[in-house]
């Protein structure tokens, strides 16, 4: 990850996707959102669903999966060219999340991310606040997932 | 089993608590939130915080088990269109044992679908020294006992 100084609103940047398949959908509901659209075939056939979904919670973590990813490989490459890598983290929160179509089996959702606000703290003068809207959007090009997101992130006079 | 009608402004729901502990911490990062943070108590931190502390996200994942087993289970559930806000209030460390509070503090018949109703809430995790470590504003939808004209549509 570049220094806060370094971002600049607008970037946006394809971070991977992903096909979701029923075995993990059932076994991420079973550890964190046990409802029954999300864990059983049939089940979720009789609910207004009409098939197996993903828990909203499951698609949110995968699209984390290939933010922090693409944030490592851009560090690698940082550091491949003996420059200097900023630290991340941590997160105060997010905003405006929605689901606003199910993730099925099968479906392939490709992740986004999109810087939308930079701002420096009065508070935190060590680091900036990246807010970036993060997507998912499935093989039909329909929304499934988006969210604003807000990191910490080193600014450049920190720095050892 | 539980319906929109079932639900009260004001009501104050309190679930758990969830222990947490480093080897959930790790395994969750591992899978979603690879960050050193979050895997290594030995790994260089970041500018903010030390240690090893949940990912943000894995303490929503708590959150989100403790509703589902606590108020959705047995329910008319029909998910959620999304979420207003999240807040990380403090880190979540190994050791930490975390209770859910649920605060209705909305609710209104679908315009669109009457046989639906929204539900907002806002929620915390507190751990054991009753300090919030998330607070989250959302919506769930559920199924109605009666839609309009009486007609029987959860069951």
């Amino acid at each position: 990850m570049t220094y806060f100084e370094d971002l600049r609103v607008g970037t946006r940047t394809e971070v991977g996707s992903h096909t979701f398949t029923a075995d993990e959908i059932k076994a991420f509901a079973r550890e964190f959102d046990p409802q029954p659209f999300h864990l059983d075939e049939e089940a979720a056939a009789r609910s207004h669903f009409g098939a197996l979904c993903a828990s909203g919670w499951h698609t949110a973590a995968v699209c984390l999966r290939h933010i922090v990813l693409e944030c490592h490989r851009q560090q690698a490459e940082l550091r491949r060219r003996g420059e200097p890598v900023a630290s991340t983290g941590p997160s105060p929160g997010l905003r405006d999340l929605k689901w606003p179509r199910p993730v099925y089996v099968g479906d392939t959702i490709a992740f986004a991310q999109e810087v939308v606000e930079l701002r420096t703290l009065a508070s935190r003068p060590g680091v900036g606040l990246r807010i970036a809207r993060h997507t998912g959007t499935n093989q039909r090009e329909e929304l499934v997932y988006s969210v604003l997101s807000s990191t910490f992130i080193d600014r450049r006079y920190n720095a050892g | 089993m539980r319906a929109f009608e079932d639900f009260k402004v004001g009501d104050i729901m309190e679930f758990g608590p969830v222990a947490v502990t480093a080897a959930a911490i790790k395994s969750f990062a591992a899978r979603f939130d690879p960050q050193p943070t979050h895997l290594d108590e030995a790994a260089r931190q970041n500018t903010i915080l030390d240690g090893l502390f949940a990912s943000g996200l894995h303490t929503v994942c708590m959150h989100m088990r403790l509703f589902a087993d606590g108020i959705l289970r047995d329910s008319t559930s029909m998910g959620s269109p999304g979420v207003e806000e999240v807040r990380y209030l403090a880190p979540v460390r190994a050791g930490d044992s975390l209770t859910l509070r649920v605060e209705i503090i909305g609710m209104r018949p679908s315009k669109s679908r009457p046989e639906r109703g929204l539900v907002n809430f806002r929620s915390h995790m507190v751990n054991a020294d009753d300090k919030p470590v998330l607070e989250m504003t959302a919506t769930l939808m559920f199924g109605r006992r009666a839609a309009a004209g009486g007609k029987e549509v959860a069951r």
